[in-house]
């Protein structure tokens, strides 16, 4: 066989091995989709059924009565919106000034900020709890909002590697011409990295979309719950009762934001986690 | 990490403009600066002063010496906690393993290359809360999908989640299976910055496929492997969400429950909020000790900040 044709032998393989992969992937997330549409006799039937019977899309009406699946939304949208967008503001702000101003021990500074990503957070989240107990926060979005948005050193690092590359002399320009720091900032840099920033602020937002662990300590009532919460909730409920389509539904639901998302910006997310794990 | 000293050459005038330029700079990081120090700083050190003491979080804390970290010598339930989280990093090198596999596949520009990354990146992106929901559907041992897949090749599966032999793998599949997109694309990434010419010399040399991979890929990809196992190391220490959710009591016998999930139930379900962080700063040591060794056995692998 000539070398070409053994490459193509080889790759036709490789190409039936990753679409077995792909199928293994993607065949759990299938099932929950089919799963939420099946009618109960279809859930338990045997042989399982992937193409149910009839389509019964009456769980999806069903789970917003089923539980607080909509303030769950709402109380996920406001905590990751403006976590994000306050938080990328004063990450990008303290990047620029790391990388492009000058202040004394301010790679000290950075140094002993950049020590916080060695300290996991459930070290932290009993004093954390204690502080937000006394100021009678339990039980709001407060404490999963306020800390964050001073800032993520992640971005701040990420962001200080970026513009550490933008040349020097467009400052200094600006600097010439008189034009304020904040000015610099608002109307140079932020343009010369705004794909840098889109691309974190996706990535946070979906973090805290997905966070679990701080919700589930802070937060009780059901209307204050986040939409991990909530349907881990509708998990322990329904489960017992074995309606397997409204929970699979429900958490169709919380999952759908995050994946539109993805999918529209997948180019832009695969780059800058591509870049982000090379650089390290 | 370190950071290299900005070689700013000429030497800070004490102008106008510098003083202006450093106000305006403090001023910029001031925001992270406090938050660090009020958010985590402060918190650090506080569990260490709580874990000295018994304090039920509200009332007086207790200064109680060492008596902590002497209970949890003999605390069973940490051990075994223990154990099991470290157990379940077993995973980390199947996960690896899988994903270079994989992204040296991808990286031989078939077509669907892009339709590839997107599907095997899917789980990552999504909610780990959600997924742990499916998975337990998935391992139930009557009507659970993979038991139904079993069974078509003859298996008779086990209840997965409500056996102790099982358990941990069941929990260490889900997590391969979450994580394998990530490591796919930091090794995609990483191989496809390997200059094509290495191979073709080593092709004129005569070395095989596999010589040019234990000479050639292995090595370019070192750092992304290092940087892999240990954010995999950090993150599976702390693993909780997926026990939380799928074995809510800690699983039989505990064999599920992780040191995050023990330390959870002892702060907000026991109220022993003293005890508690004595096992959160234990697990912090743990994690900088694991981050300290790898750097050390890695110390060509240069991580400055430039």
């Amino acid at each position: 066989m000539s070398q070409v044709k053994r490459k193509k032998v080889a790759d036709s393989l490789i190409f039936v091995a990753l679409s077995a992969g792909a199928v293994f992937m993607i065949a759990p997330l299938l099932w929950m989709l089919s799963t939420s549409v099946k009618q109960k006799s279809d859930v338990f039937a045997l042989p399982p059924v992937w193409i149910p019977s009839e389509f019964d899309f009456s769980k999806y009406l069903e789970i917003w009565q089923a539980g607080p699946l909509l303030s769950g939304i709402q109380n996920s949208l406001i905590i990751s919106l403006s976590v994000t967008i306050v938080g990328s503001f004063t990450s990008s702000l303290a990047a620029f000034a790391f990388a492009k101003l000058r202040l004394k021990n301010k790679n000290a500074i950075f140094l002993l900020l950049l020590s916080a990503m060695m300290i996991p957070y459930p070290s932290l989240m009993i004093p954390q709890f204690s502080m937000f107990a006394s100021a009678g926060w339990v039980d709001t979005l407060l404490p999963l909002i306020i800390p964050p948005i001073f800032g993520n050193i992640v971005m701040v690092f990420f962001l200080r590697q970026y513009l550490i590359n933008v040349p020097n002399a467009v400052i200094e320009a600006a600097k010439i011409d008189g034009t304020s720091f904040f000015g610099i900032f608002y109307r140079i840099i932020v343009p010369l990295i705004k794909p840098a920033i889109a691309a974190q602020f996706i990535l946070w937002f979906m973090a805290v979309w997905n966070d679990y662990l701080a919700p589930i300590i802070y937060l009780n009532s059901p209307e204050k719950l986040t939409i991990q919460l909530v349907i881990a909730n509708f998990n322990a409920t329904y489960a017992i009762q074995t309606d397997y389509p409204l929970i699979m539904a429900a958490s169709i639901i919380a999952l759908l934001p995050m994946l539109i998302i993805f999918l529209i910006f997948q180019k832009q997310i695969i780059e800058s986690i591509a870049i982000s794990g090379v650089k390290g | 990490m370190s950071v290299s000293k900005t070689t700013s050459v000429q030497k800070p005038r004490k102008s106008r403009l510098y003083r202006q330029e450093s106000i305006a700079a403090f001023i910029f990081i001031l925001a992270p600066l406090v938050g660090y120090l009020i958010f985590t700083l402060y918190p650090f050190f506080f569990s260490i002063y709580a874990s000295f003491t018994n304090w039920n979080g509200l009332g007086t804390m207790n200064f109680v010496g060492i008596d902590n970290y002497v209970k949890l010598l003999s605390d069973d339930y940490f051990r075994k906690a223990l154990f099991n989280t470290f157990f379940m990093m077993l995973g980390i090198p199947i996960g690896l393993f899988l994903s270079l596999i994989l992204a040296m596949g991808l990286n031989r520009g078939i077509p669907g290359t892009t339709t590839f990354r997107v599907i095997y990146y899917i789980p990552v992106v999504s909610s780990l809360a959600a997924i742990s929901v499916l998975w337990q559907w998935a391992y139930n041992g009557d009507y659970g999908l993979v038991n139904q897949f079993l069974s078509l090749i003859g298996i008779d599966g086990p209840n997965w989640l409500q056996n102790t032999a099982t358990v941990k793998p069941a929990l260490i599949i889900m997590t391969v299976w979450k994580g394998l997109g990530y490591s796919m694309l930091l090794y995609l990434a990483a191989l496809q910055s390997v200059p094509k010419m290495y191979y073709e010399a080593a092709d004129l040399d005569g070395a095989n496929s596999f010589q040019q991979f234990l000479h050639i890929t292995w090595p370019m990809v070192k750092p992304v492997t290092f940087f892999l196992v240990i954010t995999n190391i950090i993150g599976g220490a702390q693993m909780f969400t997926e026990i939380n959710i799928m074995t809510p009591t800690g699983g039989p016998e505990y064999s599920a429950a992780t040191v995050v999930f023990y330390i959870w139930k002892k702060a907000f379900d026991n109220l022993q909020m003293g005890y508690a962080s004595t096992l959160s700063v234990v697990l912090g040591i743990i994690i900088f000790i694991v981050t300290l060794i790898q750097f050390k056995l890695n110390d060509r692998s240069s991580f400055e900040i430039d």
